[in-house]
């Protein structure tokens, strides 16, 4: 894993209205970034940047390996993943969500099998597998996003308020997956929080969107 | 009303006993409605996906124009396809007229905008971000694609069965195009108004029952699509 994220100057503005100014940060390969600031400060735009979701209106997002820029292309973009916030669960088994990420990369039926079951294990859904996934509670939905994600292996995985809107039952085993990954350092973590004992808790480093400004501790 | 009961008991002695002229009239109309459903699909589908999910330069006025189409009257289609394939016209030189390929022609002019403009609806309403969900995971632009068509399957299936009900019950445009010959291209509807202007009502009645046994079919079809999509995802046909 040696895949590093670096932002220069990046500015965009929604409406005319600036959201993020002159934000520059490098993100290390394998730490865990715990992003805050208040609501409309301009995290999730930040995070849809990072992920190529959209361009900015000024600056760079640049992913970097032994010290080359990547071409924005599609086998950079399967290096990484965001998990929204709205999580965009696909109307289907839970296993068929969990399997997607694999199957459009053409893995086999048996590496898919294997490697569904042990994300679903890790996030504690695997009695739930046949299941729709819309019969899923909402901190469940939060854990198959984060299953969906943890299956491709992404080399940075970022998320979106993993635990907004769940329970604390929901929240602490999700807390949990993030420390797992963590200690194993398999990826960089960025995840956005509003709480910040979360932040403390999760994060390496800690960073705060102010006036459209990234600052850092 | 005695002549309306004979007529349906004898059609029903032609519906049980499959006479073969009937069951050749039944044969060739779903060939020729299911062929102009697939031929409308493939063209369709792909500009329903290309209207709600790219942008596309004047998709206003195409979404438009395919509304339009959605009520298009058969008679001018099959007048302004006879025009083209008649012997003096441009198309001519084909030598389609008065042949199923020519209906299936026509009535795939009928179901066109229909699957085109319903697929368009029903892929627009897919929330965007299990677009977003499929590009994060690492979804090619074919992949993405693929993925909203997955999840608006039920109201595709709708758009379908309401662009197949369509072309069943038309008379007009394969009427004059395909020239209502018997035992080429003769099908259920252009058969009940022949046999109707010629006074013979039991294979009239035998079709009338049996076509509407199929709308009855697509109905039901079209309900079971809209309700497994749920709601928010069923289309009106």
């Amino acid at each position: 894993m040696s895949l590093e994220l670096k932002i220069s100057e990046i500015y965009k503005t929604y409406n005319g209205n600036p959201i993020l100014r002159d934000c520059s940060f490098t993100f290390a390969a394998g730490r865990t970034y715990a992003l805050q600031g208040p609501n409309g400060s301009g995290k999730s735009t930040l995070f849809r940047l990072l992920a190529l979701l959209e361009p900015p209106d000024g600056g760079r997002v640049e992913y970097r390996e032994d010290g080359r820029v990547l071409a924005h292309d599609l086998t950079l973009r399967r290096r990484f993943t965001l998990v929204l916030p709205g999580t965009g669960i696909f109307n289907a088994t839970v296993w068929q969500n969990v399997a997607f990420g694999l199957q459009i990369r053409g893995f086999g039926k048996a590496a898919i099998r294997d490697r569904v079951e042990a994300a679903l294990t890790a996030v504690g859904l695997a009695t739930k597998k046949q299941q729709r996934a819309q019969e899923l509670s909402s901190g469940e939905t939060k854990r198959l996003g984060i299953a969906r994600a943890m299956v491709i292996n992404p080399e940075i995985l970022m998320l979106d308020e993993p635990t907004a809107n769940i329970d604390p039952a929901n929240t602490a085993i999700i807390e949990e997956i993030i420390l797992t990954m963590k200690r194993q350092r398999l990826a960089t973590l960025l995840l956005i929080t509003h709480d910040p004992a979360q932040a403390e808790r999760l994060g390496d480093e800690l960073l705060w969107l102010k006036n459209g400004k990234l600052i850092t501790t | 009303m005695h002549s309306i009961f004979a007529g349906v008991e004898a059609a029903c002695r032609l519906i049980i006993s499959l006479n073969p002229e009937l069951r050749r009239i039944i044969l060739l109309s779903l060939q020729v409605s299911g062929l102009a459903l697939v031929v409308a699909t493939l063209l369709g589908l792909p500009l329903g996906a290309l209207l709600a999910l790219r942008r596309v330069p004047g998709r206003g006025l195409i979404i438009s124009l395919l509304n339009t189409g959605m009520g298009l009257p058969p008679v001018a289609v099959g007048l302004f396809l006879y025009l083209l394939l008649s012997r003096s016209g441009p198309l001519g030189f084909i030598g389609l007229l008065y042949t199923p390929a020519a209906m299936v022609l026509a009535q795939a002019i009928l179901a066109f905008p229909i699957v085109a403009s319903l697929s368009q609806t029903a892929l627009a309403g897919v929330d965007p971000v299990i677009r977003q969900a499929a590009v994060t995971l690492g979804a090619t632009p074919f992949q993405e694609t693929l993925t909203v068509i997955r999840e608006a399957r039920y109201a595709l299936g709708a758009a379908l069965m309401a662009g197949l009900g369509r072309v069943m019950a038309e008379v007009g445009a394969i009427l004059i195009v395909g020239g209502n010959i018997a035992g080429y291209t003769r099908v259920m509807t252009t058969t009940i108004a022949l046999e109707t202007d010629k006074g013979n009502f039991e294979l009239a009645i035998a079709l009338g029952i049996i076509l509407l046994a199929l709308s009855f079919s697509i109905t039901v079809a079209l309900r079971f699509f809209q309700r497994l999509g749920g709601p928010g995802t069923a289309v009106n046909p």
